[in-house]
């Protein structure tokens, strides 16, 4: 278990994390490396106070500072960082220095086979594959058996193969070795994949804090929703809420939408609503009359994305459909599209926010 | 006439030994100035580098009265302390050069590791800094045989000055040898 908290200039953040995987979240720049270099000790906070387990690492009142090499943190950071003057091998010993000889090579043979290296360990970090590379990397950061493993996700996982492999890793690592695990990412998809518990951090603060399916069901904040990923963003006002019959009204700029019963919400709350794309359904405007939750609305553009169409409406309203759908009426410029109560989210709005 | 070898032997000693000198003092201060941050940096720094503009004869004169105590004055061995002092700045801004090209990441890697700061410089820096290291050490060697090879041909007898030329050309391939070495490629 680690507890941080810090206050290193832009980043002021406090969590704790336990067993598994916990993702930090956030866009470039958001202080995900600054928060794990404080915790492996290269990067100094101007205040706050790190335990691992029972171990103080940094505490800045009781001026309390361990070195890097005290810290028992495996670190795998962004930059390739295996020895370039030695074998696979040796690069695996070099943490290992105070083992007797036998339990060295016992370690040494165990992640050479856990990580599938036994062909790679006589081999210099320059003639390994880009996976190669990146198993041996996080096996160096194993085998001193650290308390708390840092992943910083490397630079050159921008290529999805490697990406994968990365996942592959840091799964075997949660339940294999049952070592903790603080993953620093900007993929959504990895961190939804692996993480027990999901960090959004931007700018320097903790946005949100929880299990990944509860963070991404239920935005804490506008703010929160566009990092990740939710394009539907409408300023509204609740007009009626009923929680016997589990219904609401939300008033927008141009149109009334019918939505589930929103706990903890007053009548005359100024909120964000928020949809995600996909939970957008779209129809042919023929003409007729709008029902229930439908809006008319124009289509701007349309993009190809992998297995889907990203439509985007006037009104800047997104809404993403499978393919097939789009191609039997892609010439069509006018559309219905439906709000279906139950994707419908809200989120507070200050009184001076605006997108 | 039977060739006189003992100026050349005189030569490599006294090179190899100034050398080992200034490699001696010149590698910690190297370290010291390239990775660490302390009061009073710059001033070493500055103090370091002093033999190089200093003129000869004013360092001369400041080691005489400093030794003058001892019998070393007037015997080979003052002049090997004296180039060892005169080839420091070299051979030590080399090595610091070299030292401060070893990717940072790579070092911090290796604490991160559980390795103590003497143990990251052994198995880390040291090797990854060799080339440099090496020309270092080689132009302080080139450096120290051609000044006294320059006092031997001028305070010997001209039959000598055959035997410095060949040391001039033995120097010149060192110095060739080191600069291939701090541009990366093989001494070949």
């Amino acid at each position: 278990m680690i507890q941080v908290r810090l206050s290193a200039f832009p980043v002021d953040v406090e969590f704790q994390a336990a067993s598994g995987i916990t993702v930090l979240f956030g866009p470039a720049g958001a202080g995900k490396t600054l928060i794990l270099d404080a915790i492996s000790g290269f990067v100094t906070p101007q205040g706050g106070r790190i335990l691992l387990d029972d171990e103080i690492l940094f505490d800045g009142a009781a001026r309390v500072n361990l070195p890097p090499r005290s810290r028992h943190c495996g670190y795998v950071s962004q930059h390739g960082t295996l020895f370039p003057h030695m074998s696979v091998r040796d690069n695996l010993l070099f943490p290992l220095a105070r083992l007797s000889r036998l339990e060295r090579h016992r370690r040494v043979k165990e992640m050479l086979e856990r990580f599938a290296l036994l062909d790679a360990a006589a081999r210099r970090p320059h003639t390994l594959s880009p996976p190669e590379r990146l198993r041996a990397t996080v096996a160096r950061a194993l085998i001193g058996e650290p308390k708390l493993l840092l992943v910083d996700e490397p630079a050159a996982t921008l290529d999805q193969s490697l990406r994968a492999e990365l996942r592959n890793a840091l799964r075997m690592v949660r339940d294999e070795t049952g070592v903790p695990v603080l993953l620093a990412t900007r993929d959504l998809e990895t961190g939804f994949e692996l993480a027990g518990s999901l960090l959004l951090l931007d700018r320097g603060r903790i946005l949100q804090n929880g299990p990944p399916r509860k963070v991404l069901d239920q935005p804490a904040s506008a703010q929160a929703a566009r990092l990740l990923g939710i394009p539907n963003l409408f300023p509204a006002e609740i007009l009626a809420l009923d929680p016997g019959r589990n219904t609401s009204r939300l008033r927008l700029e141009n149109f009334e939408l019918a939505g589930p019963y929103f706990p903890g919400r007053l009548r005359g709350d100024r909120v964000w609503l928020c949809v995600a794309a996909r939970d957008l359904r779209v129809a042919v405007h023929d003409g007729s009359k709008p029902q229930g939750n439908q809006v008319p609305a124009r289509l701007e553009r349309a993009s190809d994305l992998p297995q889907t169409v990203r439509l985007e409406f006037a009104g800047a309203i997104v809404a993403e459909i499978p393919r097939q759908e789009f191609d039997r009426q892609k010439d069509n410029k006018d559309w219905l599209v439906e709000f279906p109560p139950e994707a419908l989210r809200v989120v507070a709005r200050d009184a001076a926010e605006n997108l | 006439m039977p060739a006189d070898w003992s100026p050349l032997w005189l030569s490599l000693r006294y090179a190899a030994l100034a050398t080992l000198f200034s490699i001696l003092a010149g590698l910690p201060l190297a370290w010291l100035l390239a990775a660490r941050h302390f009061p009073g940096r710059e001033l070493l720094d500055a103090a370091a580098s002093l033999p190089l503009v200093l003129p000869p004869a004013v360092l001369a004169y400041y080691l005489l009265s400093a030794l003058g105590r001892w019998p070393l004055v007037f015997h080979w061995h003052a002049a090997v302390v004296l180039s060892a002092i005169y080839t420091l700045p070299l051979s030590m801004n080399l090595s610091r050069s070299g030292i401060a090209a070893v990717n940072h990441n790579l070092e911090n890697a290796a604490r991160g590791l559980g390795a103590s700061e003497w143990r990251v410089f052994r198995r880390i820096t040291l090797p990854l800094a060799w080339r440099a290291l090496l020309a270092a050490i080689l132009a302080g060697f080139a450096r120290s045989f051609v000044d006294f090879g320059l006092t031997a041909m001028v305070a010997s007898k001209a039959e000598h000055a055959s035997l410095t030329l060949l040391l001039a050309a033995a120097a010149l391939a060192a110095l060739y040898i080191g600069n291939r070495l701090r541009r990366g490629q093989e001494p070949a």
